[in-house]
């Protein structure tokens, strides 16, 4: 693999003119095993402070799992996480999401029966202090803090344009605008790294459109960083930064998105050929 | 306000009618916008601070007297602001369409000449950016949203709030140029320019005065006094003259609020949170809401079905306009005591007789459904109370609404948005009898009007009281309507426009020097009450061979009223009498078909099925005896038709794109069956070509019945039968 970015500065200028600043999170040597099966096999990325990092393959290749080690969902066997520059010791997923990390995923995993605006607002709830009492007493304390935390949420709304549907419960939602919805739910809680699984999975090419201007304002209104999954080529070679192309638990390839559409590898694992 | 205030000039323009109502009405809402979830309210005065803000803004970027702006953009307030600053340094405001695409955009753009473009957000933005390769004149462009414009080039770019500082910044040096500008606007300088949506051709500019504007926002806000406390909806694009004249000339002029929804999409949760009370809506938006009750309707329990369609049906009947239509005028005076027991009686008599209703309905119901079980709902009708009884006559039907409006009326006004609507009009094209009466039923005030841009809106407009829904009212305070040999109908008002922008042949053509203006529309007046009433293009009205007119257009619109009539075309031009082809709506009819166990096996066959044919021959009748009642059209009435065999389709050329029949393409494909129409044969054979929707050609044959209607009159078309 040749790069022609130079990895080890501190940062890089983007084709599109944006500063990418320094790493942000490094994952270093991870493994991880489920029983004999080895999903991930020894890979090394990092992410870096506001850009567009993809991780793409095909079915199978241990993307989503990458995606769960990073959240702290699985904790690989071998391996490190550096986040922010120290070593991250073996967390609970919400104290991950305390740091800064927030996801959407792959299935939707939204409460069905609360309404739009509910369900953007437990995105807040790593930030509200007010206890149990407070909340009971409302007046004073939970009352500011709800205020706060609605004005963050309906900026999301407003950015995300679902101010039509703030009040409806989910579960009558067709499937584009749930994963709206989870995304500004995942924007609400103002992370610092976004992790997407496969965010435009079974959408129209309409849909598509939106989802990918949403996530370049996102990128370029807030300076969030994201990591994102995502199966069509299109999307992620217009949308990305940078891309890590995985095969059979294996790295074979990171990269621009030209570096990694001309790498040999990543032909082949997407052609097809006969493997041993 | 009075006549001579406005002769003396002192309001002569929309600054200086804002100016007034800092003054007068500087701490009331001016403008409300729906933003992050909440309604955002700016008074008067912070509008008038906004608005000279920008000006300053615009000077300090050099605009000139006479230049065009152009504003492209939702409906926000920022942008009705923009128009008001442009007229306040002297230039032109020019609304454009914003779901324009880039080719019309360009071709506005250039006829205006516009230096200055004031954008909503990025989408809009990026079109005019396209634009500006061929545009070489646009100079600066102002935008309102920021989202995703950070990365643009700024040199010619700006923020509408960076603009508004700069202007607050220079105040000092730029107020005196303001104040000296403004000062300059005169009754017949150009107020705005909008261009006509070009269905024919080319856009055309038409150019309004501020003597246009002024006059007929103050016309026909006599005419349905309208006052401070209304509130509108602003939703219809800026670009259309019915949107300036209510959310900008009508605003200003009475002073009253102007609210913007938050988002297209939301129009219709904004609608209800802030419950108009003067409204605009084509019947289209009409139609759509009251299939969407019906369709809710359906779905809701049995008793309130039942209670529904009981006071539903009791409303149609003159009750609704009797007792449900608003008061005239907001009173502000504080209620008499006298006053206040007279209208808490009628409340709780009202909620008294509506609570005897649900609970007597609930006891039949629960009886009804032991006895049916779940086929309840055919079986059980709705009854009054029995309270009701001890009162007759008069009494009876007002206690009678009262209850529904308890339990009916009220509840689904509140629900539509429109529980507090005094005023509301539909115009743009005819409106079914059946929904305009189900909204005036429920004492919702809503009328017609019929205008154009050319006239700044209003040429008639149908008075409190005087309601019907096959008329277009009477003249518009100020408008003289001259109707010419053929029926086409001239007008002339203080509202008609100065000219065409750049196109004096069209300004001719459409304006002679004496200020009467063609609308193209064909019409007559009433002879029972005076009230307009259109019935065709004036290009499509013909004569009969024995002189009577002929207006198809007005016959067919009757015939399509009918659910069960998805199209018909009638002909009759230069002949002795009237017969119509007519296309049966599947989904209803099969529908019908379905219920009344009607088996069928195409659409041919359910076409030519005699108890389709029975009830469009009834359909034809009474659509007869309607045309009868006018004395002018009475030779229209259809003598003689038959039900085709396939729906006109634009694939075989039969009908436009947008669905309007091309006459002459019928009459020719199905020559043989209008010459058997007017032969008396009661049955011919056709054969027609027609084209699928991958384009290959099939051919259908059939052989169609050809029934005679009855018409009402001495007339020799009975001779036929």
């Amino acid at each position: 693999m040749t790069m022609t970015t130079d990895m080890s500065a501190d940062s890089y200028v983007t084709a599109d003119g944006r500063t990418i600043g320094g790493v942000v999170m490094d994952l270093k040597n991870i493994t991880l095993r489920f029983g004999g099966v080895v999903a991930i096999k020894d890979i090394s990325f990092d992410i870096r402070e506001g850009e567009i990092r993809a991780i793409i393959g095909p079915n199978g290749a241990g993307k989503s799992s990458m995606l769960n080690v990073i959240s702290g969902f699985y904790k690989p066997q071998e391996g490190e996480v550096w986040f922010r520059g120290s070593k991250r010791p073996p967390m609970r997923p919400y104290q991950v999401a305390r740091q800064g990390l927030a996801r959407t995923f792959q299935n939707i995993a939204l409460f069905d029966g609360m309404s739009v605006l509910d369900n953007i607002m437990t995105g807040r709830l790593n930030h509200m202090k007010a206890n149990i009492f407070q909340q009971a007493i409302w007046k004073g304390k939970a009352e500011r803090e709800e205020i706060a935390n609605r004005e963050i949420c309906e900026k999301v709304i407003d950015f995300l344009e679902i101010q039509h549907i703030r009040k409806t419960p989910v579960g009558r939602l067709p499937y584009g605008l749930k994963k709206r919805v989870e995304l500004a739910r995942a924007l609400a809680a103002q992370p610092s790294l976004l992790l997407l699984d496969e965010p435009m999975a079974g959408m129209n090419v309409e849909e598509k459109e939106d989802m990918s201007r949403f996530i370049l304002d996102m990128n370029d209104e807030f300076g969030t960083t994201i990591a994102l999954i995502e199966h069509d080529m299109g999307v992620v070679m217009d949308l990305s930064d940078r891309v890590v192309v995985m095969d059979y638990g294996k790295k074979i390839g990171d990269g621009t998105p030209d570096e990694v559409r001309n790498n040999q590898d990543v032909i082949d694992a997407y052609l097809g050929v006969a493997h041993d | 306000m009075s006549q001579e205030l406005v002769a003396q000039g002192e309001f002569a323009s929309v600054p200086a009618l804002l100016a007034r109502n800092v003054k007068e009405y500087g701490d009331r809402p001016a403008y409300r916008e729906k933003e992050f979830g909440i309604w955002q309210s700016w008074t008067w005065a912070e509008a008038a601070k906004e608005i000279e803000n920008l000006a300053l803004g615009m000077l300090a970027l050099g605009i000139d007297r006479g230049d065009y702006v152009a504003i492209i953009g939702r409906n926000r307030p920022a942008h009705y602001w923009a128009m008001v600053a442009a007229q306040k340094v002297g230039a032109v405001p020019v609304p454009l369409y914003q779901d324009a695409v880039v080719e019309e955009m360009e071709f506005v753009l250039d006829h205006c000449g516009a230096r200055f473009v004031i954008c909503g957000d990025q989408e809009q933005v990026d079109k005019v950016i396209e634009v500006q390769e061929k545009v070489k004149h646009i100079e600066h462009v102002i935008y309102y949203d920021k989202r995703g414009l950070r990365k643009y080039d700024h040199s010619h770019l700006h923020w509408y709030k960076e603009i508004q500082d700069e202007g607050a910044a220079a105040r000092s040096r730029l107020e005196g140029e303001l104040a000296a500008r403004e000062a300059e606007l005169h009754y017949d300088s150009t107020c705005v320019m909008l261009y006509t949506s070009g269905t024919t051709g080319r856009p055309k500019g038409v150019v309004l005065s501020n003597r246009n504007i002024v006059e007929s926002s103050k016309n026909t806000a006599e005419f349905d006094n309208l006052g401070v406390n209304e509130d509108i909806l602003a939703y219809l694009p800026m670009a259309w003259v019915g949107d300036f004249i209510f959310s900008v000339g009508q605003a200003m002029w009475c002073g009253f609020c102007v609210n913007c929804p938050e988002s297209p999409e939301t129009m219709m949760t904004d609608l209800r949170e802030i419950g108009p009370t003067y409204y605009f809506a084509p019947p289209r938006v009409f139609e759509t809401q009251l299939t969407n009750v019906m369709i809710r309707m359906e779905d809701s329990g049995d008793l309130k079905y039942a209670l529904f369609h009981h006071f539903m049906e009791f409303a149609k009947h003159g009750a609704g306009e009797k007792f449900g239509m608003p008061r005239r005028k907001i009173t502000t005076q504080k209620r008499t005591f006298e006053q206040k027991i007279r209208h808490g009686f009628r409340y709780a008599m009202g909620i008294g007789f509506a609570a005897e209703t649900i609970i007597e309905n609930t006891i039949r119901l629960g009886f009804a459904k032991l006895r049916h079980g779940k086929k309840a709902r055919e079986h059980f009708k709705a009854r009054d109370p029995l309270g009701l009884k001890l009162y007759s006559g008069k009494a009876h039907e007002y206690f009678k609404y009262r209850c529904g409006d308890v339990l009916v009326y009220g509840p689904l006004k509140d629900t539509l948005g429109f529980g507090r609507i005094r005023v509301g009009y539909t115009a743009g094209e005819a409106i079914g009898p059946e929904i305009f009466e189900f909204y005036r039923s429920m004492g919702i005030n809503l009328k017609q009007l019929y205008g154009q841009t050319e006239a700044t809106v209003f040429i008639t407009l149908q008075p409190d009281g005087e309601v019907r829904n096959d008329t277009v009212g009477v003249p518009a305070p100020g408008v003289e309507i001259r109707l010419e040999e053929n029926g086409e109908i001239f007008y002339r008002s203080p509202g008609t426009f100065v000219e065409y922008y750049n196109n004096p042949e069209s300004t001719a053509d459409t304006k002679d020097p004496e200020g009467w203006v063609a609308t193209g529309d064909a019409g007559f007046f009433d002879k029972e009450n005076g009230h307009l009433r259109i019935i065709d293009r004036a290009k499509d009205v013909g004569k009969m061979a024995d002189g009577r007119l002929f207006a198809p257009k007005y016959v067919e619109n009757k015939l399509k009223f009918y659910p069960d009539i998805l199209e018909a075309v009638v002909f009759g031009n230069d002949r002795d009498m009237c017969t119509a082809f007519i296309n049966i709506d599947l989904t209803a009819v099969g529908n019908w078909a379905e219920r009344n166990n009607v088996a069928y096996a195409s659409y041919q066959e359910l076409a030519g099925h005699p108890q389709v044919l029975a009830s469009i021959q009834e359909h034809v009748e009474a659509v007869n005896k309607s045309v009868a009642e006018d004395e002018m059209l009475s030779g229209c009435q259809v003598h003689r038709f038959l039900v085709l065999h396939k729906e006109l389709d634009a694939d075989d050329g039969e009908m436009t794109r947008t669905r309007k029949v091309r006459r002459k393409i019928v009459e020719e494909r199905y020559a043989p069956l209008i010459e058997a129409l007017y032969s008396g044969k009661s049955e011919q054979f056709i054969e027609t070509e027609v084209t699928y929707e991958d384009g290959r050609k099939g051919s259908i044959k059939a052989t169609l019945d050809i029934r005679d209607a009855a018409v009402v009159g001495n007339e020799q078309g009975m001779a036929a039968e």
